[in-house]
């Protein structure tokens, strides 16, 4: 299909209706959770491995921030307000929020053959020299030829379906795990992470690479053409030659 | 925009009704399984809800993973010490002797019991972990009279729905609802790694309800009330925890 007919078609958006609300329902949803995290995070900022650790244990590192409880040895002579209340509460309501935007988007996915048509890289583009050849090209700070204003590009499908396959999977375990009910009923959850504290660490971790994937996403986004991006990205459909520049 | 073709319409409309039925009929169904916490409502009551309810129905039997004695903590972190006040002081200084376990409400035979009359009552022990919802942790051996135990004494009335409990701080008191109540590793505890359990992990008498954060695991206990409601406690929430902006089911 041509570009021409493309825009001409509305029925042929850059991103489908589903997949644009999913996406901003979970912008917003991880925003609440990325700021509620980081509240908890607040409380205590010492990480440790294996099942336990408290204030009287070795970390594995402690994040060099002050914390909202006197009772954790930080090196700051001050303590930091304490919101860990509506933290959590808006933790697992977003949690929520997430997981069932998730679970729609992929039943959809499935459905349409989203995944297959639009995300997964085509036989001839599994492979590095495929992966190198776009990279390069960002490096090179060149434009997008006409195809990506209409598909994505196998660097930005192998980012996506990292995020939806690997990242989001691992950060919703690795939350699970640090839950005393939902360990009860699923003890391997926890005990295959090594324990309630490396469920811990590793969920600092994922959600800094997810954080790592947003901060890049969003650099893009604005090198791409941040108007014509966000357009495709809400209404649907991809803007005219004439807006793009 | 794209005008909507009728079959579009028709199909949204039946699977918005069917969404609205399906939703009234999931909410009378979490209200006749007890799925529904009390601080249900708030702009958080959603996913207190979800939680709930999913973890209930997920965790009904389970059993809190338990520990081998070689993982017990060597530091053992206890968050706060005694509570600063003149009646518990008395009891530390006669060594808890005058200690009582009140237990009221829906019950046949409403009573008292000192810790040794519960030490009387079959006791057991467990090596469980203390979870702190700000991050730590910590495993210890965890010796008790299991709370069913006391429930049995004083015959639980069959539409008893909750079991209160209060600490001697009297800003300091929680729930739980019978699964957990009726659980076998929730313990009225009184002591901990073969020794009595200390004061500041909450000697003489400590709620240790396992499959919950440790904020629910209640220290200095004082009184039970079995209740069908938790309408006419605090602010009707459930336990203190709310006004601080804690859930009030901590499995999570």
């Amino acid at each position: 299909m041509s570009t021409a007919d493309s825009l001409a078609n509305p029925g042929n958006p850059r991103h489908g209706a589903l997949v644009r609300a999913t996406h901003w329902i979970t912008v917003i949803a991880f925003f609440a959770l990325l700021i509620s995290g980081a509240e908890i995070v607040i409380s205590h900022p010492r990480f440790y491995w294996g099942e336990v650790g408290n204030a009287l244990t070795r970390p594995l590192f402690t994040l060099p921030i002050p914390a909202s409880r006197s009772t954790v040895p930080t090196g700051y002579g001050y303590v930091l307000p304490d919101q860990n209340g509506w933290s959590r509460s808006l933790h697992f309501q977003a949690a929520w929020v997430v997981v069932l935007t998730g679970l729609v988007y992929a039943i959809f996915s499935l459905w349409t053959g989203h995944f297959r048509k639009s995300l997964f890289p085509a036989a001839a583009d599994r492979n590095w020299t495929a992966l190198w050849k776009v990279i390069a090209r960002y490096l090179r700070r060149e434009p997008s030829d006409e195809i990506e204003a209409h598909s994505y590009n196998v660097v930005q499908r192998t980012a996506y379906l990292t995020v939806i396959f690997v990242l989001f999977p691992l950060v919703i375990w690795t939350g699970l795990a640090m839950s005393p009910a939902f360990d009860s009923a699923v003890p391997v959850a926890v005990n295959a992470l090594g324990g309630r504290q490396s469920a811990r660490t590793l969920h600092f971790f994922v959600s800094g690479s997810l954080l790592l994937f947003l901060v890049v996403h969003v650099t893009m986004v604005v090198l791409g053409g941040f108007r014509s991006r966000m357009r495709a990205m809400i209404v649907g459909r991809v803007a005219t030659p004439k807006e793009r520049t | 925009m794209r005008p909507i073709s009728r079959r579009k319409l028709i199909a949204g409309g039946v699977a918005a009704t069917a969404g609205v039925a399906g939703l009234a009929a999931a909410a009378r169904l979490a209200q006749h399984y007890g799925l529904i916490p009390p601080d249900h409502g708030g702009i958080y009551g959603p996913g207190q809800t979800l939680t709930y309810a999913a973890q209930r129905l997920l965790t009904m039997h389970s059993l809190a993973r338990e520990f081998p004695r070689s993982m017990i903590s060597k530091t053992p972190f206890a968050n706060a010490t005694a509570p600063p006040n003149d009646l518990f002081k008395r009891h530390q200084a006669s060594g808890f002797a005058d200690w009582r376990l009140a237990v009221d409400g829906m019950v046949a035979r409403p009573g008292s019991f000192s810790v040794s009359d519960l030490k009387s009552l079959p006791v057991r022990s467990q090596i469980t972990e203390v979870a702190c919802e700000e991050g730590w942790s910590y495993i210890a051996e965890w010796i008790g009279t299991p709370l069913t135990a006391v429930l049995n004494e004083v015959g639980t009335l069959p539409q008893a729905r909750y079991v209160v409990f209060f600490s001697i701080d009297s800003e300091w008191w929680d729930s739980i609802d019978m699964a957990d109540a009726l659980h076998s590793q929730t313990l009225l505890t009184h002591g901990m790694n073969d020794g009595d359990l200390p004061v500041s992990f909450g000697g003489p008498l400590r709620m240790r309800v396992p499959r919950q954060l440790g904020y629910k695991s209640v220290k200095y206990i004082t009184r039970l009330t079995v209740t069908d409601s938790l309408k006419s406690f605090g602010r009707g929430l459930g336990s203190s925890e709310p006004d601080y902006g804690y859930a009030w089911y901590a499995g999570i």
